[in-house]
C-alpha cells in the first residue's frame, strides 16, 4: 500500500522558460494535493535552469527536485527518462503529471513502461475520488478523465493499484493560477548518473519557430471549418479574425483539406480555447472539436446546415450563407465599433 | 549493408467515420459495426521501412495484435510489399492497455530474430494514445526516435532522422538498434501493388482455414490446405502468448494497470441561445449587443 500520497508535475522548459502547462498542472497539482493532504513535487530538468525552480514554486511547487546537467540541456528521451525513472523508482510518488506536449507525450510512456505504472494520455480533467472494484474500495484515486475514439466520448481512467498514477494533460485545459511570490518551498539538488547507453542519441539540429498563433490566450477566436469550402474562401475567416482583433482557429477537416496550417487546429487533437467570443464558421461541431472550445464563454455558430451539433452549444445561431454573413459581420462592426 | 526491419501495425476502428448507430446503449464503440481499417500512420511507417528495404536491401516483418480479423491488415501489408507478417492472436491479450500490449509486441519482437530497426505509427486513431510505441522501445531497452518525418542517411551502424513538431523541426543522429515513432507527414504510402496481390491472394492465417476451405471444396482437409499455403509461403503464422514466451500475469486485464471505469456520451449544452436571422440588420444587432455588452 501507497502511504505516500505526492503529487510530481514534471516542469519542461525551453530556452529558460517553463511550459505553461507545466505551470497549469502545478496549480491543478496544488489542488489534488490539498485534497490528499499532501505536497507537490516538481521535477525540474536541464541546463543552466536553476533560476526556474523558484517559480515553479510560486507556482505551487513545495519541493523542486532540481536535475541541472550539461546532458539535461536540450530534451531527449533517454537521459530525461533515466533521471524520471531512478526518481520514481526510489520515491514511488501516488501521481505523476506531464503536459501533453510532444516532449511530455515522449517522456512519459518511457517511464511508465519502466516503472510499470499505469499512464493516461491527453487528460482533459482530474478528480479525486474512489472507485470499487470486486468488493474492494480504492479511495482517493486519480480520475484521469479523457475524450475517447475521436472524441465521440468521455472516458473515466482509474489506475487503482500499479502507482505512480500517470497521466499526461492537455495545454490549456487546467487553469493557470496567479503565481504567489510569498510561497516558499524546497530545492533540492539531483545528481544525475549517465551512462553511455542514456547518451547513444545526438541532437545534430534543432530548429523550433516561436508559435504563430496564440489560441491558448487569445479573448477572441474565429475558427473556420471544412464548410469554408476553399482555401481561397477561409481568407474570410482571416479577415474577420482581423477585424475584430482575434486569432484564426480551425477544425481538424479545414486543417486536414489544407486551408491552414495545423497549429491552428482547436479541439481534442489540436489546442483547448476558453476564450471570451469563440465564432464557427462552416463548422460541424464534431465532439473532438466541440471538446477544444466548449468552455468558451460566448459561441457564435454560423452554418447552413441547421442541423449541424455546433448549434446544440452555439449562444447565438446563424443558420445562412458563410459568404453573406461574414462579410456582414465585418461590415456592421466597422460600423458601429469606437 | 542491409537493414532487417519490423514494422508494428494495428487494425483500428474508423473512428473519423462514426455514426450514432455504431454506438451501443451502454456509450461504448460497437467495434464490430464500424469498418476496420489499418491505422493510418502505421502505413507510413510500413512506408518508411519499405523505403530502406528499398535503398540497403533487408526484410521487412510486419507483426500485428489484435483478432483474427487483423489478418486483413497483414494481407494488406503483403501486398504493399512486407516479406513477412505474424499476426499476435490469443484470448489472453484481450483487455489489453498500452503496458501489456508494449509487453506481448516486445515478447514477438525478440521473438522474431535479429532487427535493426522497428518502426510504429507515432499513434493510432482509436486512442491517440502514442504511448505503445516509447514503451516497446523502452522493454527492448532501445532507444526512440519519435515524430520521425525522414530518414536523412543510413549508414553502417548509424541513423539520421528529422523529427518534425508543430513548431519545428530536429535532426538526431542515433546507434542502431532503435525504435522510430513515423508521423503522417512522413511520406506517401505506396499503394498495394497488382504484382503483389496476385503473388499473395492466398495468404491466410490457420484461423481462417474453415471459411477457405467451404470457399474451395478442392481442398477435402484443414491438413491439405494448410500444405499447399506452407509450400507456397502463403500460410500467415500466428502466434499465441506461449509462443512468445510471454508472463501471462502481464497480459490483458490481468496487466494492465489501467481500467477504463466509465465511458460518457458528451452532454450537449447551453444555458441561453438566440437565433439571429441570416440577414444584414439580424447580424448587425447581434455585433451591437456584442459590442455593448463588452464582448467584442
Amino acid at each position: 500500500m501507497n502511504k505516500n500520497r505526492e503529487v510530481w508535475v514534471f516542469i519542461e522548459q525551453e530556452a529558460g522558460q517553463i511550459a505553461a502547462v507545466s505551470l497549469e498542472l502545478l496549480s491543478k497539482g496544488r489542488e489534488l494535493a490539498e485534497r490528499l493532504g499532501s505536497r507537490v513535487c516538481a521535477l525540474l530538468c536541464g541546463h543552466g535552469i536553476a533560476h526556474l525552480a523558484e517559480e515553479a514554486i510560486y507556482h505551487g511547487a513545495d519541493l523542486v527536485l532540481l536535475a541541472d546537467h550539461p546532458d539535461l540541456a536540450l530534451y531527449r528521451s533517454l537521459p530525461y527518462a533515466r533521471v524520471a525513472i531512478d526518481l520514481v523508482q526510489a520515491r514511488r510518488p501516488y501521481i505523476f503529471l506531464l503536459g501533453a506536449t510532444p516532449n511530455g507525450r515522449d517522456l512519459a510512456p518511457r517511464v511508465a513502461s519502466a516503472v510499470r505504472a499505469g499512464l493516461t494520455a491527453d487528460c482533459t480533467d482530474l478528480q479525486i475520488g474512489d472507485f470499487r472494484q470486486k468488493g474492494r474500495v480504492y479511495s482517493d484515486l486519480l480520475y484521469q478523465i479523457r475524450p475517447a475514439f475521436g472524441g465521440n466520448v468521455i472516458a473515466t481512467i482509474v489506475n487503482p493499484e500499479m502507482h505512480p498514477q500517470l497521466a499526461t494533460v492537455r495545454e490549456g485545459v487546467m487553469r493557470l493560477g496567479a503565481p504567489d511570490r510569498t510561497r516558499r518551498g524546497e530545492i533540492e539538488t539531483i545528481e544525475p548518473q549517465f551512462d553511455g547507453r542514456d547518451l547513444v542519441l545526438q541532437i545534430v539540429k534543432r530548429e523550433m519557430q516561436p508559435p504563430c498563433c496564440n489560441l491558448t490566450s487569445a479573448s477572441i477566436i474565429v475558427a473556420g471549418g471544412a464548410g469554408m469550402g476553399s482555401k481561397e474562401n477561409f481568407q474570410l475567416i482571416h479577415e474577420l479574425a482581423q477585424t475584430l482583433g482575434g486569432e484564426v482557429g480551425a477544425s481538424r477537416a479545414a486543417v486536414d483539406a489544407g486551408f491552414i496550417a495545423a497549429e491552428h487546429q482547436v479541439g481534442q487533437t489540436g489546442v483547448t480555447v476558453r476564450p471570451r467570443l469563440y465564432i464557427a464558421c462552416g463548422i460541424s461541431g464534431t465532439v473532438q472539436h466541440r471538446a477544444g472550445m466548449d468552455q468558451s464563454s460566448k459561441i457564435i455558430a454560423i452554418n447552413s446546415d441547421p442541423a449541424a451539433p455546433i448549434f446544440q452549444i452555439a449562444h447565438y445561431k446563424i443558420v445562412g450563407d458563410l459568404n453573406q454573413v461574414i462579410p456582414w459581420m465585418i461590415r456592421a462592426y466597422h460600423e458601429n465599433a469606437k | 549493408m542491409a537493414y532487417n526491419c519490423i514494422v508494428l501495425v494495428k487494425q483500428v476502428p474508423d473512428t473519423a467515420h462514426l455514426s450514432g448507430k455504431t454506438m451501443k446503449e451502454d456509450g461504448t464503440v460497437n467495434r464490430a459495426a464500424l469498418p476496420a481499417i489499418f491505422n493510418p500512420e502505421d502505413l507510413n511507417a510500413l512506408e518508411m521501412a519499405l523505403q530502406v528495404k528499398d535503398r540497403h536491401g533487408g526484410q521487412v516483418t510486419v507483426l500485428t495484435m489484435g483478432p483474427p480479423r487483423a489478418a486483413e491488415v497483414l494481407r494488406e501489408a503483403l501486398f504493399r510489399g512486407a516479406d513477412r507478417v505474424i499476426l499476435l492472436t490469443d484470448r489472453k491479450f484481450a483487455g489489453s492497455d498500452t503496458l501489456a500490449t508494449s509487453y506481448a509486441l516486445k515478447c514477438a519482437v525478440e521473438r522474431t530474430g535479429d532487427y535493426d530497426l522497428v518502426f510504429c505509427g507515432r499513434q493510432a486513431i482509436d486512442g491517440d494514445t502514442a504511448q505503445v510505441g516509447p514503451q516497446v522501445a523502452e522493454k527492448l531497452g532501445l532507444p526512440q526516435i519519435t515524430y520521425a518525418e525522414s530518414i536523412l542517411a543510413l549508414q553502417d551502424r548509424e541513423i539520421v532522422v528529422q523529427r518534425a513538431f508543430p513548431l519545428g523541426k530536429e535532426t538526431v543522429k542515433c546507434a542502431l538498434p532503435c525504435l522510430l515513432t513515423v508521423i503522417s507527414s512522413a511520406n506517401q504510402p505506396r499503394p498495394p501493388s497488382a504484382r503483389r496481390m496476385m503473388a499473395c491472394k492466398l495468404a491466410a492465417t490457420p484461423l481462417e482455414y474453415p471459411a477457405l476451405l467451404k470457399q474451395w471444396p478442392e481442398f477435402e482437409t484443414a491438413e491439405a490446405l494448410d500444405h499447399y499455403l506452407t509450400e507456397r509461403d502463403q500460410k500467415i503464422p500466428i502466434w499465441t502468448a506461449a509462443d512468445i514466451g510471454a508472463d501471462e500475469e502481464k497480459l490483458g486485464l490481468d496487466g494492465s494497470p489501467t481500467k477504463v471505469w466509465k465511458v460518457e456520451y458528451v452532454v450537449l449544452e447551453t444555458s441561453e441561445s438566440k437565433q439571429v436571422p441570416p440577414t444584414l440588420e439580424g447580424v448587425s444587432g447581434l455585433v451591437k449587443e456584442l459590442i455593448q455588452g463588452h464582448i467584442l
